[in-house]
């Protein structure tokens, strides 16, 4: 084999991206007759639907159909969801709105533009109800309801204990608390969604086109709402997105909602999102208020941990959420060795748009709450904060380590990447600033964070929200399936499929460096196609491209699939070369005796063998030179009955540090310096590490500092447009200094972690800490904008106590 | 000047990539959606549709100009150019695409051509700016994938070469 592994290959995605040859889903050329439909959306929070009269929109000139709830009510089934409750939703709201933006009818036109024109026709009466934004309020007994029948807003809670938290507590010597919340917002991807539905009658089936991203969980959840089997929802996926960061999971209740409309009109129906219509209603991260409280000893060391979770997710519940309640969940207590933990995670409802996956998915949350009361021990107890993090860091020999909650944490040296991201003259440089900055009364501050980052999610982990008993009635749920095929072709070509959607992670150029590797042969000979039909490929509930499971499953999935086909073709070359194939090896395009590399024939000589000439194989061997590598990994268990759960196969580390200075005049936020460390194992391809990085650490920066979506007491959503809603440009982007360790996994072939969602997770617990120590107060509400930076430095009287 | 009535299509005829093409549009036609759904130029993309993120950004008369917010009419007679237009016949890449490619300047690649288009205008009237200059252009886009680093470095990376940068073959 010729390693291709860690090499800095550039991108076999990019020649066509940069051309304008891509193909995404509004590229692709739709049929003839094709419809077009618009989404007409709820102006209330919260309000009951008395009527809808579509007449007037039904005149209109090219307008064929009008949908309503009724008819989707009728023609459909709820959506499936994770937690069993009496909450209903369909792809259009019944009866009653719950958000603003929530889909109330559908109008499906001969154009865009007409579609849009009938809009403004169609008489929807509304009786407005009381709306309840706030999580805690929404818990409260007198809170408005948003689902009667649910008899309350907080709709799951569960109690976990491990070890024994009590004691921890009552032996330490300090209690140190918090309460972190945590924003709402989006990473909103350029590309908005896309839906192109067919229905066939004659079959009673579904083929639709769209920009979803998975997990494939949710295929059955569509044809179910669909009343069909899932052999006739074909669903597929274009070979290149604009975009996702979680966030295109949540086209699914469109492709419903679109696959009926096609039923209705007969015709093929094509959707395509606006921004105004992606910003208000698409998806967003939870928001979630954490009580978190350590108990200490008085030298920082942390004996128990308690945390309250109470996650936000807006008006409904959608399929797999609670995620980033759970996803966590063995982790929570992230890169320190406590034994006691106790969790209690609570779900409650209230009149905003359905929270969904998220770059980070639960990690930003969990780790803003750890890692500011990690920061604020050490102001308590006076001790530095890097020391307090030092001292409560998993020990390098500990690993394989079990967390308290069950998380089997595979490999890493977390004292040594924090050793070398503060050496080198790193953190005394960032002293020094801090030092500077102070003597001329200037606002500098200096933040850590250290973060564990899981990588290929157990599809188990959700069940951990229901009881023991509830886990053993409903069957076992456990370990996560990747799948990918090498195919070799008549003549030696080689191509690739995999259960990956694209999203612009260069699964391409890495799938085809796994498996040129393999077979000898350089990447460029190698043919990914990574366009997804739920009817023809390889999938299980597990696949897409979402909890960073690319290079700790698809990635081996391809790799044994290439070993595999490696080793086939060493079989039939030892035929032919007269050898055993232990002495067989493929390399520069040839297959040779390893012994004698005189001996050889060209790759594709051999690969045709089998195609052209079967009866020559060796014997026993099947001939079709198609080889699907399945992984499985044993670590993912189920919940075990005392709750512990390992939620994902590998867990890479980060350590950050950043110096920010605060503008006394327009209260910006300026970060000055940020270091960050991955060990995310072995890296495949330095390049791409790199811009994921960059990618995550931009996104980390604009939730600390920038995007919030945002809405008024009486749920208006005041973010409707990129001029309200922040995406950060270039000039609000800071220089950042990366740094690589490689701690290799011991549980996958190749040794990779995920590391593409960790800056999300990490940067704004570092910014908010540096922020704290800028300017000595204990709370730290993000995004830090100017408004409320101003709010810390000019505190009204009574909100003084704040500072310590 | 030319009048178009409200209620009637009227044919627009313009200069694409170096080839007259001409198809029917209601004058409210946007240009984004005339390049792409009438003459098939999927290579602009459209990111808000509000002038703000810079991904429909084409050339109007070697101009950097927001689809978006063109209604196609007002392309009538003009020269357009668009990120296709940009690499060779054979398919070979300009400097400024293969820099974004050295540099992984993109990675879902769906604001790119935007970007693209302005650093195309930018770079004939600027052929080597500074770094701050061109980050000033470059606010001018919104990218959520690469935190901008590589394409400010792929910028560079062309501003900095010794032959003044070339708007590229096929214009």
């Amino acid at each position: 084999m010729t390693e291709q592994l860690g090499k800095r290959i550039l991108r076999k995605e990019d020649p066509a991206l940069l051309s304008g040859r891509g193909r995404y889903a509004d590229d692709l050329p739709v049929a003839v007759g094709t419809l077009h439909a618009h989404v007409v959306r709820s102006p209330h929070a919260h309000a009951e639907i008395l009527g809808i009269n579509t007449a007037k929109a039904l005149a209109h000139d090219g307008v064929w159909t009008v949908i309503t709830g009724q008819d989707v009510r009728k023609l459909s089934d709820p959506f499936l969801t994770a937690i069993k409750t009496p909450v209903q939703q369909w792809a259009l709201a019944v009866e009653r709105v719950r958000y603003v933006g929530e889909p109330v009818a559908l109008i499906v036109a001969e154009s865009r533009y007409l579609a849009e024109d009938a809009a403004e026709l169609i008489e929807i009466e509304y009786e407005p109800l009381e709306a309840v934004l706030d999580p805690i309020a929404a818990c409260q007994k007198s809170a408005p309801l948003l689902h009667p029948q649910a008899e309350t807003n907080q709709v799951s809670v569960r109690d976990f204990s491990y070890g024994d938290p009590d004691a921890a507590f009552a032996r330490a010597d300090r209690r140190i608390a918090m309460t972190v919340p945590f924003h709402r917002l989006s990473f909103t991807p350029i590309e908005c969604y896309v839906v192109v539905a067919h229905y066939n009658p004659a079959k009673g089936s579904y083929d639709v086109l769209a920009n979803f991203q998975g997990p494939f969980s949710i295929h059955p959840v569509m044809a179910r709402a669909l009343r069909v089997p899932g052999s006739k929802l074909r669903l597929r996926i274009p070979p290149d997105s604009g975009g996702s960061f979680g966030i295109k999971l949540s086209v699914f209740p469109y492709v419903v909602l679109m696959a009926l409309a096609a039923k209705i009109t007969g015709r093929p129906v094509k959707w395509v999102e606006d921004r105004i219509e992606h910003l208000v209603a698409a998806s967003s991260g939870p928001n979630r208020v954490t009580e978190i409280e350590a108990a200490v000893d008085k030298d920082g060391r942390v004996l128990g941990l308690k945390l309250d979770q109470l996650e936000d997710y807006g008006a409904f519940l959608r399929a797999p959420m609670p995620g980033p309640l759970y996803r966590m969940h063995g982790a929570v207590t992230g890169a320190y060795d406590i034994a006691h933990v106790a969790v209690t995670n609570r779900v409650v409802l209230t009149n905003k748009m359905p929270a969904s996956l998220i770059r980070g998915f639960g990690g930003p949350q969990l780790y803003l709450a750890l890692e500011r009361l990690m920061h604020r021990i050490a102001v308590e107890l006076k001790l530095d904060p890097l020391e307090v993090i030092k001292r409560n860091l998993i020990g390098a020999p500990k690993f394989p380590y079990r967390a308290a909650a069950g998380a089997l944490y595979d490999s890493g040296d977390y004292l040594g990447a924090v050793t070398e991201t503060t050496g080198g003259g790193r953190l005394d440089e960032l002293k020094r600033r801090r030092a500077a900055a102070r003597k001329d009364g200037r606002l500098y501050g200096i933040g850590f964070a250290a973060v564990v980052e899981p990588a290929m999610s157990n599809m188990g982990y959700l069940s951990t929200l229901l009881t023991a008993q509830a886990r053993d009635k409903a069957g076992p749920k456990n370990g996560a399936v990747s799948m990918a095929t090498v195919n070799v072709d008549p003549l030696g070509a080689i191509s690739v499929t995999a259960d990956v959607t694209v999203q612009g992670q260069s699964a391409e150029t890495v799938l085809a460096q796994i498996v040129a590797g393999e077979l000898g042969l350089e990447p460029g000979d190698v043919t990914v196609v990574l366009e997804m039909d739920t009817a023809k490929d390889q999938w299980s509930i597990a696949a897409g491209t979402y909890s960073s499971r690319f290079a700790s499953g698809t990635a081996v999935a391809a790799h044994m699939a290439a070993v595999q086909m490696r080793d086939k073709l060493k079989a039939i070359g030892a035929k032919q070369l007269n050898v055993l194939p232990d002495d067989v090896e493929l390399a520069g395009g040839k297959i040779r005796s390893r012994t004698n590399p005189d001996n050889a024939l060209p790759f594709g000589r051999v690969a045709g063998t089998s195609h052209w000439s079967p009866v020559m194989l060796p014997q026993d061997m099947a001939p079709a030179l198609s080889e699907t590598g399945v992984w499985s990994p044993p670590e993912l268990e189920p919940p075990a009955h005392d709750d512990r759960i390992n939620t994902s196969l590998t867990y890479g580390f980060i350590f950050d540090m950043c110096g920010v200075e605060i503008d006394p005049v327009s209260y910006a936020v300026r970060v000055d310096r940020y270091v960050t460390m991955h060990d995310a194992g072995r890296l495949m391809n330095p390049m791409v590490a790199e811009g994921q990085i960059r990618g995550a650490f931009a996104q980390g920066v604009a939730a600390a500092l920038y995007e919030e979506f945002i809405y008024n007491e009486e749920g208006a959503f005041l973010t409707g447009t990129f001029a309200d809603y922040l995406v950060p440009t270039v000039a609000e982007i800071p220089e950042v200094e990366i740094l690589h360790m490689e701690s290799p996994s011991p549980f996958t072939p190749l040794g990779a972690k995920g590391l593409a969602e960790g800056n999300c997770m990490s940067t704004p617990a570092c910014i908010a800490n540096a922020i704290a120590d800028a300017l000595s107060v204990r709370d730290v509400i993000l995004p830090a904008t100017p408004r409320r930076i101003h709010a810390l430095l000019r505190p009204p009287q009574a909100e003084k106590a704040g500072k310590p | 000047m030319r009048r178009v009535n409200k209620n009637e299509k009227t044919r627009v005829t313009l200069n694409l990539n170096g080839r007259k093409l001409a198809a029917e549009a209601e004058p409210r036609t946007l240009l984004s959606d005339f390049l792409r759904h009438h003459l098939g130029a999927t290579g602009t993309h459209v990111g808000c549709e509000h002038g703000v993120c810079g991904a429909c950004t084409v050339l109007i008369d070697g101009v950097a100009t927001r689809s978006c917010l063109t209604l196609a009419v007002q392309a009538h007679g003009r020269e357009l150019r668009t990120v296709e237009g940009l690499a060779a016949p054979d398919g070979t890449l300009n400097p400024l695409q293969a820099a974004f490619r050295n540099n992984h300047a993109l990675q879902c690649g769906f604001c790119t051509p935007g970007i693209l288009m302005s650093f195309t205008d930018y770079l004939a009237r600027n052929p080597h700016p500074t770094t701050d200059e061109i980050r000033d252009v470059l606010t001018g886009h919104l990218c959520r994938c690469t935190g901008y680093a590589g394409i400010v470095k792929a910028v560079e990376e062309v501003a900095s070469s010794s032959a003044p940068a070339k708007a590229g073959a096929g214009g």
